[in-house]
């Protein structure tokens, strides 16, 4: 079978290269020491950090001239009417970052709030993430490293502000002060930011600026509603799927029904028939496979023409995954020597021992589709010379670069607009563009016939629930002896699971002596001080896999936090007594944990009958969240009645965006243990096919949720993904508390 | 031709009749609030009020409808209840994506014109027929409480 990252376009690499060499102060590969890639990228910087790599010329010696990524001019536009419209390089697709980003900016700036506005960037050298030297969002790592950058660009546009208004009123700028976006002088006189713009930008750039400190903070830290909650709450917010050009034509596609399969024959004429159908055309698709594409007036017609098309599918030395079968084989190679990760003394486990306890355990995971609300789609207008994109992208310097290399342009010569996005959850972060690139081959095929005008490519759910890319399927199988008192002894550790990122770019990055940090993340820097012995497996298999939501969290929490509750529950030893003592260095770990059983009434407030605590902390993406869970059982299942979350992000910048991450995070959380949220293929090909085999949670499904911050001024930690990995733990704790049986596989069994 | 009223004026479209309504609305009439989710009735993305009645869009063939009054998330906010709705959306921050929250409305406004006091087990029965990926349920369910509390 081929490797799946086989096929990856040579132009990528090497544009990556080249910003990676083009990385701000000296600041090249040497921090990419170790990079665990989330929905984008946990960060483990060795020579420098992301705060460093945003700071601008303001350090000591000489200062260096100013890089596209700190000049206010791309970030910040001022209309006549005073209107900040502030550009921001991330894309928002729900996490908020379109208001988060703005109030940094519109902090510095001493902005009037209710006049600042936002628009997501297209693709271009300023938009780059300082630290990542690519446009791109992930890890959890649009507010930590973007905290320094944007508060700069507020604070030099605010000096900018000052000089203009300075030479107006003549009276030396720093005897002006700024408030709620107008420059006021000692007698009062005030001038509008939107009188001031035009002179403004035409003021020095300054390079060094002074920063406020928390205490002077006037709009972050405060509860502040989202900037696009009204055009989302009257469906005028666009999004990428909603794109209106003239002539523009929809493409569905024909994907094979195995990865990988090629099509050997086709009989267009029965979808040709159908009204408003103008074109079928075969062309590649990612991963080696050969497709089709159906270009009509509009989805319906060729949406129908779809079903009609008549393909012959050659599956010839193609590997058909079958989840049953996978499932044996990855059991019967944890039982087999791995790639070692850690090592520790493993050799109470080789015979037994009197007054020690064993545990035996082993963990399943299935793969799981991001299933975004919006369907995967794009645009594209190919030019011959030139071509102009429209996607919610995540990557946009990777998309914009794989288009290029299709399309045998520059990336230069790919206009990539950055349009907003229905969700995404890992799934518009493929190294591999595989959807942008089947538009791209499209867009090609019918250049080359002659044929022009811009194209949508829109995936059909169908499509996506089908077309991979999905959360790795793994297997953890542990070992563990301990004392009477809960106390670990040994800890044998095997993962088999994919690869998320070798064959990747990212490779470089991620993979360590042959050991993939995006699945071991979680268990390899667990905050427990056990001594764990840690191997891995990465087996090949014809299923494209990527990160979902919190990565290799996704797994490794529920591993680490059911057992931790089991060690605790054998040395009879309160679950949340337990966690302190052995967190006990762990001052955010412990003040999260602290903080939701306080304001839960764990172990104070007498719960109904058949009703259990459920709790589990743990770190992703530098942040801590700890849930306490209130459970009961009805038909053999669990209920999750009430979670109550505390959480350490360091300084929250916007509090009620934090709260919103987190209920919904823990939504996604608790989906991944309802029995039917699988993926699961036989002979090859993906049983599921849409919401109604694949399931997702409903709003039924929802808890109550009160989430609790814990106050700090420290530099802010990432909040997109960490609610998702301890929910589903804690609802198994609660559950081995009321039936004393452990749920060792998600999704629960039905 | 099919005539049918559309956001309370008459409309006709020249479409095969089996057309699915989103699809009339989005390619046909460039009235692209409402989505596109699932395509098979389970995700309510699509949901439009027909005659009063929600209903899945992207399964009610254009030909069914001929005749009747179609309400879009574009014109829902015209009436008490749906502006209601949408106030408790935006005080409430209910959004994330946002793609899901015009069908999330259109329920919610159906909900309430059938049902002005419901009880929390009304809503989840009720609203649980709509997807969010986000997750935004809890605050879907405060929103539409509060909306019942503005409307009493």
């Amino acid at each position: 079978m081929r490797p799946m990252f086989q096929y990856l376009n040579g132009a990528l690499p090497a544009a990556l290269e080249e910003s990676a060499a083009a990385a701000p102060g000296g600041l090249g590969r040497r921090v990419f020491l170790k990079m665990s890639l989330a929905s984008g990228f946990a960060l483990y910087a060795a020579g420098g950090s992301a705060q460093e790599a945003t700071q601008g010329g303001s350090g000591p010696g000489a200062p260096e001239p100013l890089k596209p990524f700190q000049q206010p001019s791309a970030f910040v536009a001022i209309d006549a009417d005073g209107i900040v419209t502030v550009t921001i390089g991330k894309i928002d697709f729900g996490q908020g970052v379109q208001t988060a980003l703005p109030m940094l900016v519109a902090e510095e700036m001493d902005a009037d709030w209710s006049k600042v506005r936002c628009e997501l960037a297209p693709a271009g050298e300023a938009y780059k993430d300082p630290f990542f030297h690519i446009q791109m969002v992930g890890g959890s790592t649009s507010m930590k490293g973007s905290w320094q950058q944007y508060r700069e660009i507020g604070a030099r546009m605010r000096a900018m502000l000052v000089g203009a208004a300075s030479k107006q009123l003549n009276v030396p700028a720093a005897q002006l002060r700024t408030e709620s976006g107008s420059v006021i002088a000692p007698d009062g006189r005030r001038l509008g930011y939107g009188v001031l713009a035009q002179a403004a930008f035409a003021e020095p750039v300054p390079s060094g600026v002074v920063l406020k400190t928390p205490a002077q903070f006037k709009l972050i830290g405060k509860p502040v509603s989202r900037l696009d909650a009204r055009a989302k709450s009257s469906g005028r917010q666009d999004f990428g799927i909603d794109l209106k050009l003239p002539g523009l034509r929809t493409v569905v596609m024909v994907h094979p029904p195995v990865f990988g399969g090629r099509v050997a024959r086709f009989d267009p004429a029965p979808a040709l028939a159908v009204p408003g159908v103008e074109e079928v055309i075969q062309v590649p698709l990612s991963g080696g496979a050969v497709g089709l594409a159906i270009v009509a007036n509009g989805f319906w017609p060729a949406r129908k023409a779809r079903e009609l098309v008549k393909v012959d599918w050659d599956l010839a030395g193609v590997e058909r995954v079958d989840s049953a079968a996978q499932l044996e084989q990855y059991r019967a190679l944890a039982r087999t020597p791995g790639i070692v990760v850690e090592k520790a003394d493993t050799s109470a486990l080789d015979a037994a021992r009197p007054g020690l306890g064993r545990i035996s355990a082993e963990y399943t995971f299935p793969y799981l589709a991001h299933t975004p609300m919006e369907p995967l789609n794009c645009s594209i207008d190919f030019r011959g010379d030139r071509c102009t994109v429209w996607v919610g992208s995540q990557f946009q310097t990777v998309d914009q670069a794989q288009v290029a290399g299709v399309l045998g342009l520059k990336p230069e010569q790919v206009t990539l607009n950055t349009m907003t996005a229905g969700g995404g959850f890992g799934r518009r972060a493929t190294p591999t563009s595989d959807y942008l690139v089947e538009a791209a081959q499209v867009a090609k095929a019918r250049h080359a016939a002659g044929k022009s005008g811009p194209i949508k490519m829109i995936w059909s759910r169908e499509d996506d629930v089908r077309g991979g890319y999905y959360r790795p399927s793994h297997l953890h199988r542990v070992e563990i002896a301990h004392d009477r008192q809960g106390n670990v002894v040994a800890w044998k550790h095997v993962i088999v699971g994919q690869s998320i990122t070798m064959g990747t770019p990212f490779e470089g990055f991620t993979v360590k002596n042959g050991a993939d940090t995006t699945m071991t993340e979680g268990v390899a820097e667990s905050a427990y001080p056990f001594p764990i012995a840690l191997e891995v497996h990465h087996p090949k298999v014809n299923v494209p896999v990527l990160w979902w939501r919190s990565v290799g969290h996704t797994h490794t929490a529920f591993v680490m936090e059911t057992l931790v509750d089991e060690l605790a529950r054998a040395g009879r030893q309160d679950p949340v007594a337990y966690r302190r003592k052995l967190l006990a260095k762990h001052e955010r770990h412990i003040a999260a944990l602290d903080l939701a059983v306080e304001r839960s009434g764990y172990g104070k407030t007498k719960l109904a009958k058949g009703r259990a605590w459920g709790v589990a902390v743990h770190e992703s993406f530098n942040t801590v969240v700890a849930y306490v869970a209130e459970v009961s059982m009805k038909d053999g299942r669990p209920v999750l009645h009430r979670v109550t979350a505390g959480v350490h992000c360091n300084l929250a910048i916007n509090p009620r965006t934090i709260e919103a991450q987190v209920q919904g995070a823990l939504v996604m959380g608790l989906g991944m243990t309802l029995p039917g949220a699988a993926i699961t293929l036989k002979n090859g090909e993906v049983e599921q096919g849409n919401w109604n085999d694949y399931r997702v949670p409903i709003h039924l499904d929802a808890p109550q949720v009160a989430v609790f911050i814990v106050p700090s001024a420290d530099p802010p930690t990432g909040m997109g993904e960490c609610g998702v990995p301890p929910i589903a733990p804690a609802i198994a704790n609660a559950v081995a508390a009321l039936t004393g049986k452990r749920l060792r596989s998600l999704p629960f069994p039905a | 031709m099919i005539s049918f009223r559309l956001n309370g004026q008459p409309q006709q479209v020249d479409v095969p009749g089996d057309t699915p309504v989103l699809w009339v609305l989005r390619d046909t009439l460039g009235m692209t609030g409402t989505k596109f989710g699932c395509g098979i009735a389970v995700c309510g993305a699509c949901t439009v009020h027909i005659d009063g009645q929600q209903r899945r869009a992207c399964v009610t063939p254009i030909e069914s409808v001929a005749g009747q009054q179609i309400t879009t998330i574009e014109a829902v906010g015209g009436d008490r209840i749906g502006q209601a709705v949408q106030e408790a959306w935006v005080k409430h921050d209910v959004v994330q994506c946002g793609y899901c929250q015009s069908g999330q409305i259109m329920a919610a406004v159906a909900l309430l014109s059938a049902n002005p006091k419901p009880s929390d087990a009304d809503i989840d029965a009720a609203m649980s027929a709509n997807l969010c990926r986000c997750g935004t349920y809890v605050r879907i369910h405060a929103a539409v409480k509060d909306a019942a509390l503005a409307l009493a």
